[in-house]
């Protein structure tokens, strides 16, 4: 028995995480408050998407990526256009390219925000929470006057884009640029001068250089970390040549990098700026002309059905590189076809970050990483035997009085 | 960490030195998009099985790499893995993304683990286990990941083979049709309309009043409401 308690308990997360695109199961092994060891098992919704893509034709896919997340969709159908194209050396006009960035930025805008609005309610701020999400209709409300479209924009095709951005929308575009600059400053404030957020995040869930290497860590989390990685800067695709990115860094606003999650949440808001910059870049520099290679559909399916060979596709979606590896043989269905998401990479970084952290830090460790967003269901504590059942608002009440302990 | 980057074309010389025999195929590739067509460069190389650690080791040298993931296709005769590898990030105009594909004879689908080089290679290599039903030798963690638990053991989602998903396993939503021999729902049935039954009523009277011989007062209030509703 006292070997028992010596070992400490468990505590089970998950696995019902409704935002999740995986929903995950976490096991704790816990010693008091402090988390001993990690585990994780997700695939509580796996859809066989890959399984069905390789049964459909390119066409088909470009409309099932749309629907592998919620929240980047534009990445997905970007980096399996990408693959495809490059496997049956389809040549994307160059305007094309514009419009892709333009609405990728915007995707990264809107999930960034997302991912903030989640973060403050995670601390127990929610009037933070409401306003990142209040601001973060405007993004939304800018990619359905682009894209006809909220969520599943549906925008990309393999050899271009659907819709192109004209002129005119010029106009709409740049007063939502304008009302996220003016909004920037504050919101900097708000979230990286608030003692609060100082207090939860300074120091909290630590991954340094090395280990984000390591374990594959990618996107925000690996820059916070000081890994200097960013898919558009590395191997720019679409229209990020053109533009001036380069991977925003801690160390650029803080002058050093701790990997913690503070880092994180600076990482994303200077990302918010860097989107408006790309943006504007893009409107100033779009080139005229088409916006895809082919339109009609037909003679697009015979171009992918005569291609052989292979390809990767990669993309830096709000949370990492994307990236779709396809292979084709001259059917109208790819041979081989593997998604990989950016939680996918992500998620390794769950078992050294939650590590030897709190329980009430929990919920603000595991949606640091963004992984889509995080909802702690519900958790099952077994201590001496008894059986307590935690729900989300508990858990959420715990890290609700952390922030208040620490703040008296 | 000091890191020079290299060209893709002395990174693959490097390879093609190395191993030798080893390397079936080595391709340089490049894509260009948007205005200033800023090159992406790629390393395709395709070795023996037994060379891939060694592989890996010596990309480790080069640069430490990123691992994106580990793909992999059911050839009919033979299985490929493909482990694309990231190097070179962070410094401008130097990624190149590395790609070693290995072969595994369906006869023995076994591949060493690069988890004790690369630690968080082991989540795409527990995913190849299960996927594609190969076996990834020394892998620190067997599990599955993605199937579901009750997922019928010996079926490999990816394979093409008879062990991939058969055809019961796999239901079109178009041919599965209404759902029959479900509980009556807990609500009371609707109640009938005044116009429904009043139409009902008048209709009654007037076509199957020879085989009754419908009594007199059952139609009479009929008659009545419907004067009411006008």
């Amino acid at each position: 028995m006292s070997e028992e308690a010596k070992k400490g308990y468990s505590v089970p997360i998950g696995p019902i995480h409704p935002a999740l695109k995986e929903p995950i199961l976490f096991t704790f092994q816990m010693n008091g408050e402090k988390v001993e060891k990690v585990d994780f098992a997700p695939g509580k919704a796996h859809r066989g998407i890959e399984w069905m893509g390789m049964r459909r034709n390119p066409v088909q896919i470009v409309h099932l990526t749309d629907r592998i997340c919620g929240i980047c969709g534009v990445s997905h159908t970007l980096a399996f256009s990408r693959a495809v194209e490059q496997v049956a050396e389809i040549e994307v006009p160059e305007r094309a390219h514009y419009v892709r960035t333009i609405i990728a930025e915007y995707e990264r805008i809107q999930s960034h925000l997302l991912w903030a609005g989640v973060a403050a309610h995670e601390l127990g701020f929610d009037t933070l929470f409401y306003l990142a999400w209040r601001v973060r209709e405007e993004s939304l409300d800018v990619i359905e006057y682009l894209t006809g479209n909220r969520v599943n924009y549906g925008i990309v095709q393999v050899g271009g884009v659907r819709r192109d951005i004209t002129a005119d929308q010029f106009p709409r575009i740049e007063a939502s640029l304008s009302y996220y600059e003016d909004l920037f400053g504050k919101m900097l404030t708000l979230f990286l001068e608030d003692t609060t957020i100082k207090m939860r995040s300074r120091n909290t869930g630590v991954m340094n250089q090395q280990e984000a290497l390591e374990l594959c860590a990618i996107g925000p989390t690996a820059r916070a970390s000081g890994l200097n990685m960013d898919v558009r800067q590395d191997s720019p695709y679409a229209a990020y040549g053109d533009v001036d990115v380069r991977a925003v860094m801690p160390e650029q606003y803080l002058g050093e990098a701790r990997g913690d999650v503070y880092d994180r949440i600076v990482v994303r808001l200077l990302e918010v700026k860097q989107s408006i910059d790309i943006v504007r870049q893009c409107m100033d520099q779009m080139p005229a002309g088409e916006v895809t290679a082919e339109p009609k559909i037909p003679k697009l399916l015979a171009l992918c059905k005569k291609a052989e060979g292979e390809a990767v596709g990669r993309v830096e979606a709000p949370r990492g590189e994307c990236l779709h590896y396809v292979r084709m043989d001259g059917h109208e269905q790819p041979l081989a076809w593997k998604v990989k998401a950016s939680t996918y990479s992500n998620q390794m970084s769950w078992l050294k970050i939650l590590q030897g952290e709190q329980l009430a830090d929990i919920p603000i460790i595991v949606a640091s990483i963004d992984p889509c967003m995080s909802c702690t269901d519900r958790v099952t504590v077994l201590r001496d035997g008894r059986r307590d059942v935690l729900t989300k608002e508990e858990l959420h009440r715990l890290s609700v009085e952390k922030t208040r302990r620490l703040q008296s | 960490m000091s890191r020079t980057p290299m060209s893709a074309a002395d990174v693959a010389e490097v390879f093609s030195t190395a191993f030798g025999d080893g390397i079936e195929s080595i391709d340089v590739k490049e894509w260009a998009e948007g205005s200033r067509k800023v090159k992406n460069h790629a390393i395709w190389i395709r070795l023996r099985r037994d060379l891939l650690k060694e592989a890996v080791r010596r990309l480790v040298e080069i640069d430490y790499p990123h691992l994106g993931v580990v793909s992999g296709v059911d050839m009919g005769e033979y299985i490929d893995l493909q482990y694309h590898l990231a190097i070179f990030f962070g410094i401008p105009d130097a990624e190149i993304m590395v790609t070693l594909t290995v072969a595994l004879p369906k006869g023995d689908l076994a591949v060493p683990t690069i988890s004790d080089i690369i630690p968080g290679a082991v989540y795409t290599e527990r995913e190849k286990q299960e996927m594609l039903g190969i076996t990834v030798t020394g892998i620190p963690d067997t599990r599955g990941l993605f199937l579901p638990a009750d997922f019928p053991k010996g079926v490999y989602p990816w394979r093409k083979d008879e062990t991939g998903i058969r055809d019961d396993m796999v239901r079109e939503l178009w041919t599965v049709g209404r759902p029959e021999g479900r509980p009556a729902p807990p609500v009371k049935p609707k109640e009938k309309k005044k116009k429904e039954e009043d139409a009902a009523a008048a209709a009654a009277p007037a076509a199957p009043q020879q085989p009754a011989g419908a009594p007199e007062p059952e139609a009479a209030p009929s008659e009545t409401e419907v004067t009411k509703d006008e």
